[in-house]
Order: structure tokens, then sequence, then C-alpha cells
């Protein structure tokens, strides 16, 4: 068993989102320092504010101007921030109800340490220097002793250059172990070999490995060397390019049945002209200096295959 | 026609921090095996296959589709998925045997939260215009939950250890657990909750076979009926709901008649030990009821599996004869948002 593979896999991803009218005007009025609640039928005020109501599901549009100042309803010690969290330094993490809301916004509080903080403590938004009409518009919360204001003013909403949309960046990192057969199966290609795997019920050889017969439902265990050569048992030709793609269109990818597998995997079919690739053409791996996978499949020389020999695997 | 369903076996892994050397299918599979085992039941004999996993745990796309090779796909079978714990599924497999359309099913479930930072993963879920941009953790949004609760004289530091003490103590007797016995309480994680309070982060999978009518008693010496199941979702957005209580839990136990007469065990999926006791409150469980002595979600929680185990923990009781009414409850969600409840109970006894 060659020792377990593994490599650091990132996950990055923009979400691109639209808003509707009600978190536009909120998103557009962080921009300018505004916070903006909705209300509903029965006159309490959302903040931040959503488009339906969360009790009767009716739409809610009238918006309503709260405080930048308000008071902390619970609050959690957070000793050690975590990537994309609002502040590097230690902080608490608080519900915040603003004067004029009636229910509460998540954010951060700045303060020096946990006995700084308490349930119903003051506080007031920090505003961040650069703002783009996004929930991070607030940098966070500081404590705040100041007279609390009288809030609760209609407001139309209206800014101009509203914010329409977000973009949601996400990034997730992982480490991927690809488990035992897969690691086989890689672990053989670096000394330029393939190495599929047999199901013990129905003898049938997967390759690549992903440890499990699909027919079946038992492990694949037997592990079976396969190819180099093989046959295609069907193919595309790729008219467009793809981009960071150093490949010159058109091009063949086929499906391929190593011999001694029973399962076609894929590649490109290079080294002769695309439109003479067939069904049943024999092909061997051409490997270059370096490659994790054969780079290409090119065409043996023999007789084409029986259609009879491959007909099972198309 | 209606038709009494019962969940007839039930198999899980033994849970582990990592578990590098097998691919999801590589770790589903052998569970898969013995819960059919149990039943001497095949793939094919199997009218209704459903499954429940999150890509963003191991950050593949599609895993699901890979992890059907531990099942046997071929011939064709009739199946599904949830992108949401197993306990959906097995909810959407009770559904197809209500129907009339399946007399058997086969729900599972596996989460590997090893590759990733699960704490980071959770993230995700959240609404992503107020809350995902500023990344609050599923331990940091517990932790406003744990100190609500504080605030409102609720319970304090001390019990909330006592709660997680007990968990793993029970969890000694369970074979499969990945904490048990005495574990430090730890620092706080985000104060109010220390390691101790929050659950480990671990690999797992989990299978039940659900059966209906006779078909049940032919595959099972004593099955856990399922006498009623609901679930509740509350408002998305934390500022609105009142963190100290779970009307969602509540409503889903009324409906599938929790309160009608005493359960005497109760698996409830707690993840922090703060939440358990919002949900002992919300069900009204008083000392009588034996809550987690498989030692619950703070022993183990393979994320997505987990509330499918608390289900096959209370069937495995009443399959033992240690249960005749059970509750099993799985959540999903920051601070209990989504909760499931299902009532079991097994027949007299000679
Ligand atoms: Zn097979």
């Amino acid at each position: 068993m060659p020792e377990l593979l593994s490599a650091p896999l990132v996950v990055e991803f923009p979400f691109t989102r639209s808003l509707g009218p009600v978190q536009s005007a909120f998103l557009t009025g962080l921009r300018e320092r505004t916070v903006l609640g909705v209300r509903t039928e029965d006159g309490r005020v959302l903040v931040p504010p959503v488009e339906y109501d969360p009790v009767t599901a009716e739409e809610i549009r009238d918006l309503v101007e709260v405080g930048s100042c308000g008071t902390v309803t619970t609050w959690a010690w957070n000793p050690a921030p975590r990537r994309g969290q609002p502040l590097s330094e230690p902080f608490a993490w608080v519900l915040v109800r603003l004067d004029g809301a009636d229910t509460s916004l998540l954010h951060a509080l700045d303060a020096p340490g946990p006995e700084a903080v308490r349930t119903g403590m003051r506080v007031r938004v920090r505003w961040a220097g650069e703002r783009t009409g996004a929930i991070t518009d607030i940098a966070c919360f500081e404590p705040y002793d100041g007279e609390p204001e009288v809030h609760g003013t209609e407001h139309d909403g209206q800014f101009d250059d509203a914010v329409t949309g977000i973009v949601a960046p996400a990034r997730l990192d992982y480490v991927y172990s690809p488990g035992r057969a897969q690691t086989a199966h890689i672990a053989a290609l670096a000394d330029h070999r393939t190495v599929g795997e047999r199901c013990p019920s129905c003898h049938k050889v997967y390759v690549p490995p992903r440890g499990a017969c699909p027919t079946c439902g038992v492990a694949t265990t037997d592990r079976v060397e396969v190819g180099p050569r093989g046959t295609v048992t069907t193919y595309c030709i790729v008219n467009i390019k793809a981009k960071n793609l150093d490949i010159e269109v058109p091009y063949v990818y086929a499906h391929i049945a190593l011999d001694g597998a029973d399962l076609a995997l894929h590649g490109r079919i290079a080294g002769m002209p695309y439109d003479q690739v067939r069904m049943g053409l024999r092909v061997e791996p051409v490997w270059k200096p370096g490659g994790r996978h054969p780079d290409h499949y090119r065409p043996t020389g023999e007789p084409d295959a029986d259609y009879d020999t491959y007909k099972e695997l198309l | 026609m209606t038709h009494d369903v019962a969940i007839v076996a039930f198999a899980q892994t033994d849970h582990r921090r990592r578990s590098d050397d097998l691919s999801e299918v590589e770790m589903l599979m052998p569970v898969l095996h013995e819960v059919l085992a149990h039943t001497g039941l095949k793939t094919g004999d199997i009218g209704f296959t459903c499954s429940g996993s999150s890509d963003y745990l191991a950050g593949r796309a599609f895993s699901f589709t890979m992890a059907l090779d531990g099942v046997g796909a071929w011939p064709p079978i009739s199946e599904s998925h949830v992108e949401m714990d197993g306990a959906w599924a097995l909810y959407e497999a009770w559904v197809k045997i209500l129907t009339g359309e399946a007399d058997t099913a086969l729900v599972y479930s596996y989460g590997k939260s090893s590759p990733g930072q699960v704490r980071d993963v959770l993230t995700r879920q959240l609404d992503p215009y107020y809350l995902a941009p500023l990344w609050p953790d599923s331990v940091a949004l517990a932790a406003l939950q744990a100190q609500a609760l504080i605030d409102a004289g609720s319970v304090d530091e001390p019990e909330l250890a006592a709660v997680a003490a007990r968990n793993r103590d029970d969890a000694r007797t369970n074979p499969h657990a990945q904490l048990s016995g005495s574990v430090p309480q730890g620092e706080y994680i985000v104060q109010p909750l220390r390691a101790g309070d929050c659950s480990p982060i671990g690999d797992g999978a989990a299978a039940v076979i659900l059966a209906a009518g006779d078909r049940a008693r032919d595959l099972c010496e004593r099955p856990a009926w399922i006498r009623g199941m609901d679930h509740r979702i509350e408002a998305h957005s934390l500022g609105v709901r009142d963190l100290t209580d779970s009307p969602s839990t509540r409503l889903a136990a009324q409906r599938a008649g929790v309160f009608e007469r005493p359960v005497d065990t109760a698996e409830l999926h707690a993840p922090f030990s703060s939440q358990e006791v919002v949900l002992r409150r919300a069900l009204d469980l008083d000392d009588s009821v034996r809550v987690n002595p498989s030692g619950g979600a703070l022993a183990a929680n393979p994320v997505m599996a987990t509330g499918l185990v608390r289900l096959g923990e209370a069937a495995a009781r009443i399959h033992r004869g240690e249960s005749d009414r059970a509750l099993a409850h799985a959540t999903s969600g920051p601070c209990l948002q989504q909760n499931l409840v299902a009532v079991l109970e097994g027949e007299d006894r000679a």
C-alpha cells in the first residue's frame, strides 16, 4: 500500500446576487451611513429588513430610518478570530437592537475584553472607511454611552446610485485525500502504469477505481494492471478552445477502453488527423516528462478492434 | 389507506476524527452492508433508497452520486437525495412508504468533516446578504444562544458542563462514540462555550431500513413503529427569534404526537450542551426521561448523519427492548433553526 496521498484543495466562488427593493435600500443606506428597517403590518420594525413578514409572509415595503446606536441583546466573546470575520483582534459577537428597531442585527463589537461586554450595554456603529453597499460597511460596533436618540421616521428608501447587487466572495480550504483505491491508482500512474480494481462479485475491472463496484455495491479489492493499449469506444470533436487550455482546436476527446478494463476512461487522441479518429481505433498512451497522466493517446497502427470486443463498454 | 411504518434496522460507523484512508463511499459501504445484513435484504429487495449529505463538507460537487456506488445501483433503483441531514432523507422515505409506492426503504447519510474547517463550512448555509459576509461560525452562533440562556437565568456554565459530562459518561457504553468518559471542559472556544460544550469534529456514516406493516414484523423481532413525525422551521434571521426557546421543536413534537403519552427515551440532536437545555424545555422533558443514552451529538457528530443516528439510536433501543416509546429529534441550521421530531414505539411484549 503506497503512502496515503493528500493535497490542498481550495474552493473559491464569488456569488453574484441581485437585491430586492428592501435589501437594496438597506445596503445603499449603509453606504450613506443611514440604517433602514422595515415596518410590519402590526407595527414592528425589523432590522435588518426583509421583504416578507416572517410571521404573516405578507410583502412589506414600508421603510423606516432607525438609529446607529443600540442595545446589546446577547453576546459571545470570540478569543480567536477566523479568516473573514470583521475584526482580526479578539472581539465580541453581538446581537444589537438599534434604537427604533424591534429586532436585532448580528455584528462584531470592538471591546478590550469579555469583562467590558454585557447584555444591555449601549453601543454604536463604527462605519467602515470605504463603503460599497454591503453589511461590511458597518466595520463593527463600539461601546457608546451617549444619550439615545429618537428614531422611527419614515424613509422613502431613495438614494442616488442605488446598490442593486452584491458580490459575496467565499473561500473554503480543504485537504483532499482520495482514499485507498484512488491513492493506489495515482501512485501507479507515477510509474506510467495504469492500475484498476476488480469486483470480487461480478469480476469487472474498474479504472480509475473508486473503491466500490457500482453494480454490486461491494468493495473492489483485487488490483489489476490494465493497458497500456486500448480501444476508442466513442469520441467527440472539440471545436471551442477552453480557457487556459494550450491545445489547438479541433481536437478529439474519446472514451478509451484499456485492454483488460471493463470501463472506458477519458483521453485526448492526437498523432493523427482529427477527422480520421473512429470507433474501434487502437491507441496507446503518450507521456510527457513530469506528466501525472498520459498527455494523450496516439494510434498504435494495429488493425481496428472488432465491434463485438468493445460494444459492452460503450 | 395508511401504512404502519417502522425502523427495522440501524447501523453506524465508528465515528473518528479523521478517515483519510477512506473515500466517502469506502467509509459508507460497510454500514450499508451491515444494515442490510440485519434484515437479510439485498439492494434489489429495497423499494426506495434515500440519502443525505452535503458537498460543502468535503468540497466535492455531486459527491452523493459517488456514494451511490456503495449501494449497487444497477439494475436501476428508485433513489433520491437530500442535501441535508439523513433524518430528512428518512422523512422522505417515510412519506414514500405512506403513499404506498414502496414497502421497504434504505436511508443512509454520511459526512466527512475532516477535510475542511467545519466551522467555516457551516457559515455558507447562512443568509448570504447580512450574515455570511461576516463569517460567523457555528460555535459563535451557538455561543450567542448560550449567553441568551444564561442571561435569562435558564442555565449557568457549571450546569452546561454537567450536561456535557452526562452525555459523555453515557457514551462509555457506545462503542461507536468518538468522545466518551471524562473529557475536560477546556478553554473557551467562543465564550460562554468551552471545548467540552461543543460536539467533536469527525467523520462517520449511518444507515437505517424502514419497512411497512407485516413486512416490518418479518424483518425485525420488535420493530420501532413510527407513530408520528413532523419537521418545522423558524425565521432565518437570528435577531427575529427568541434564541432561548424552540417553538419549531415544540410544534413538530405536538404534530408528531409526542405530548399524547409520556416517552421513556429521548435522543436529542444537540451539538452544543446549551442546545440540550433549549430542547428539553421545548419538549417538556423531565428527569424521568432518559435523554441521549448514546451520548448524543456531544459524543459523536458526523455532520449530516448525526440526526439520522438519533433516529437509529432511539429505534435500536426499542429493538433491544430497552424502550417502549421513544422520541427522536434532529436539527439543522444555526441555533436550532430547523427541527424534526419523531415518535417511535415498540409493541407490547408478551
Ligand atoms: Zn461487481
